[in-house]
């Protein structure tokens, strides 16, 4: 079959590899149609995640048709159109029986801190992505779903990371009505983070980034009031201003690791690799939230120590919460939201690339080129 | 303004809201919510129909943090540790726990090995490593690199500069190092 392959970093290539076998009982093989590129996998075609391996196959978000299934699989029979959530999982650790589906203890030898994600180095276990003609998928009695017919491929690709991820970061902001919600990041998971903060009641929400176009669409898609922070001297004192030196009640991290805005910080993380992420984006968040507020980080960090300021969120009483999403626990609701209209979650797709070009698909999202904001991986295609 | 009680500003109704944004207000009762609880105990709602899931076979020793008590009955096994950077990866995890930054600087460091030495061994495949098509960078060209970057107030272009230099440099280094060996022994051929 055809795979994207990591070659080092910056460097990915498509190679002939073997079909994946089942491994184990509960294993599905899914034929990939659709797969994606996430933000999460720059941090990984960089370089900064440690224990990402030469000839590991990317990608987390993808949906397909089974191909195969092991013996003790009931649920899925080959076929089947399926959508299947970034976490790995076995549904009956400590975790699992907990909800905390991305926390699984029974997936990931490498890490204890860490959960199971497809194709995502070592450090999340040592899985094989989607970014290829096919995919192991472990307990596929767990983790996938059956497509509804009524949605749209693209719809079912978006479940199965960025929208779920935004979903649950303004979910963990704990957002009362008519609070002020600002959400660092236009990316696909700031993007979807700032549409549903007005689910949950938001009076404002307000989204920050540096690069125009992706503002805009915080503007058509989210309905988001926006600023550039390259417009500003300090960003924090403009937000304390456009709040009536308040702050906002909830800040969302949807940057992560590599953050702009400060050089050394971003060097020093994404360059160097002397810190697991860059925290530019964690600590405006951190310091133009108002006292006694909510700081929700759905931004990814790498497993070293980041220069948080820790100090101005325990002096501010602040909640921080946090988390890799439990993709399958946001479904159901996020279903019937887009049954009712409330958003269409293809809206943000602005390129559709055959596999075999996907070194340019990288480079393009890597690089931020020709207004990218998510780019869809299509197997098989020219 | 926060020196008294009031919040300064006052939020338009949820009426106002709900007619300009599709969805406002869906999930404002926090029992809609599906995050909320963080924790809710019910060993049946994942599909797993298992206590303890059936052992994957372990077809190599598999590596694993030591905070770990036995071997997880499921993993990956794509890429097992090869080459020098291997016994680093092996090391690294024997030896340190994940709270300890030495295990995750090693793993790092056999990151940048494991690279060099599979880019080496490729020169000896049919597909060796090039820069250029694996960089995807010619979409420089396609994608507009240069109208997509300036003019935009952009603020990482200040760092991207660097991008070419880490994945090239080393390139240009070992090729003029190739070089400058193949020079020295020619010319000790002739003397
Ligand atoms: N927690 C989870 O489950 C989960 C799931 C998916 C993605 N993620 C993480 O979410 C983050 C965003 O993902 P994405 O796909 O949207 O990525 P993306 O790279 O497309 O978006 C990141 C955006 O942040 C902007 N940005 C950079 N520095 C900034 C700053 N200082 N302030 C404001 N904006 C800044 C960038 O210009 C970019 O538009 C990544 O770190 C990713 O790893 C986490
Ligand atoms: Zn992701
Ligand atoms: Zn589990």
């Amino acid at each position: 079959m055809r795979a994207m392959v990591y070659r080092g970093p910056y460097k990915v290539r498509v190679e002939e590899k073997d079909v994946p076998p089942i491994e184990h009982p509960n294993d599905a093989i899914v034929r990939v149609t659709l797969a994606a590129i996430c933000g999460s996998d720059l941090h990984l075609y960089h370089g900064m995640m440690p224990d990402t391996r030469v000839g590991m196959t990317f990608g987390h978000e993808f949906i397909g048709v089974v191909e195969q299934v092991g013996p003790s699989v009931r649920n899925l029979q080959p076929g089947d159109r399926v959508m299947v959530p970034f976490n790995i999982y076995c549904g009956s650790c400590y975790f699992c029986a907990r909800g905390l589906y991305s926390n699984c203890h029974n997936v990931n030898p490498n890490a204890t801190a860490v959960g199971g994600i497809y194709g995502y180095s070592h450090t999340c276990g040592g899985y094989d992505g989607g970014q290829a003609e096919y995919v192991r998928v472990p307990f596929a009695d767990v983790g996938p779903s059956l497509i509804p017919d009524w949605m749209d491929d693209e719809d079912a690709l978006l479940l199965t990371d960025a929208l779920p991820t935004g979903y649950f970061g303004a979910q963990l902001g704990d957002i009362s009505e008519g609070d002020t919600v600002v959400v660092f990041g236009a990316g696909p998971v700031g993007l979807f983070a700032a549409k549903s903060a007005w689910f949950m009641g938001a009076g404002r929400v307000i989204v920050i980034d540096h690069l125009e176009y992706r503002l805009e669409k915080a503007r058509t898609f989210a309905h988001a009031e926006t600023y550039n922070f390259t417009e500003y001297d300090d960003i924090v004192v403009h937000l304390k201003k456009a709040t009536g030196y308040l702050g906002a009640d909830v800040a969302i991290d949807a940057v992560g690791a590599e953050a702009d805005g400060n050089f050394l910080q971003h060097v020093l993380a994404a360059k160097i690799k002397l810190q697991g992420g860059s925290p530019v984006a964690l600590n405006w968040a951190i310091d133009s939230v108002r006292k006694g507020g909510t700081v929700s980080v759905m931004g990814a960090y790498g497993p070293i120590f980041s220069a948080v300021k820790f100090g101005d969120a325990l002096n501010k009483g602040l909640t921080l919460r946090m988390n890799q999403c439990p993709v399958k626990r946001q479904w159901p609701r996020l279903f019937e939201h887009i049954r009712n209209g409330y958003l269409k979650p293809s809206d943000i797709v602005t390129h559709r690339i055959p596999l075999e070009h996907i070194a340019e698909g990288y480079h393009m999202f890597s690089a931020k080129l020709d207004n990218c904001i998510k780019p869809v991986i299509v197997p098989g295609a020219g | 303004m926060p020196y008294t009680a009031d919040k300064p500003e006052r939020p338009p109704t949820g009426e106002e809201l709900r007619a300009r944004i599709p969805g406002w207000g869906a999930d404002l009762d926090p029992k809609d919510r599906p995050a909320v609880p963080r924790e809710r105990f019910d060993p049946g709602a994942s599909g797993a129909h298992w206590d303890f899931p059936e052992r994957q076979e372990e077809k190599w020793p598999r590596e694993r943090s030591i905070e770990h008590k036995i071997l997880p009955p499921v993993f990956g096994t794509s890429c097992p540790p090869k080459g020098i950077s291997g016994p680093l990866r092996q090391f690294a995890y024997r030896r340190y726990s994940e709270g300890r930054a030495a295990h995750w600087l090693l793993l790092i460091v056999a990151d940048r090995v494991d690279a060099w030495e599979s880019h080496l061994r490729s020169f000896l495949t049919l597909r060796p490593d090039n820069p250029v098509t694996e960089s995807g960078v010619l979409s420089e060209f396609s994608r507009h690199g240069i109208s997509s970057r300036f003019g935009r107030r952009r603020t990482d272009v200040k760092h991207q500069w660097m991008d070419p230099v880490i994945v090239g440099g080393p390139w240009v280094l070992a090729g003029g190092a190739a070089v400058a060996v193949l020079r020295a022994v020619r010319r000790r051929r002739r003397a």
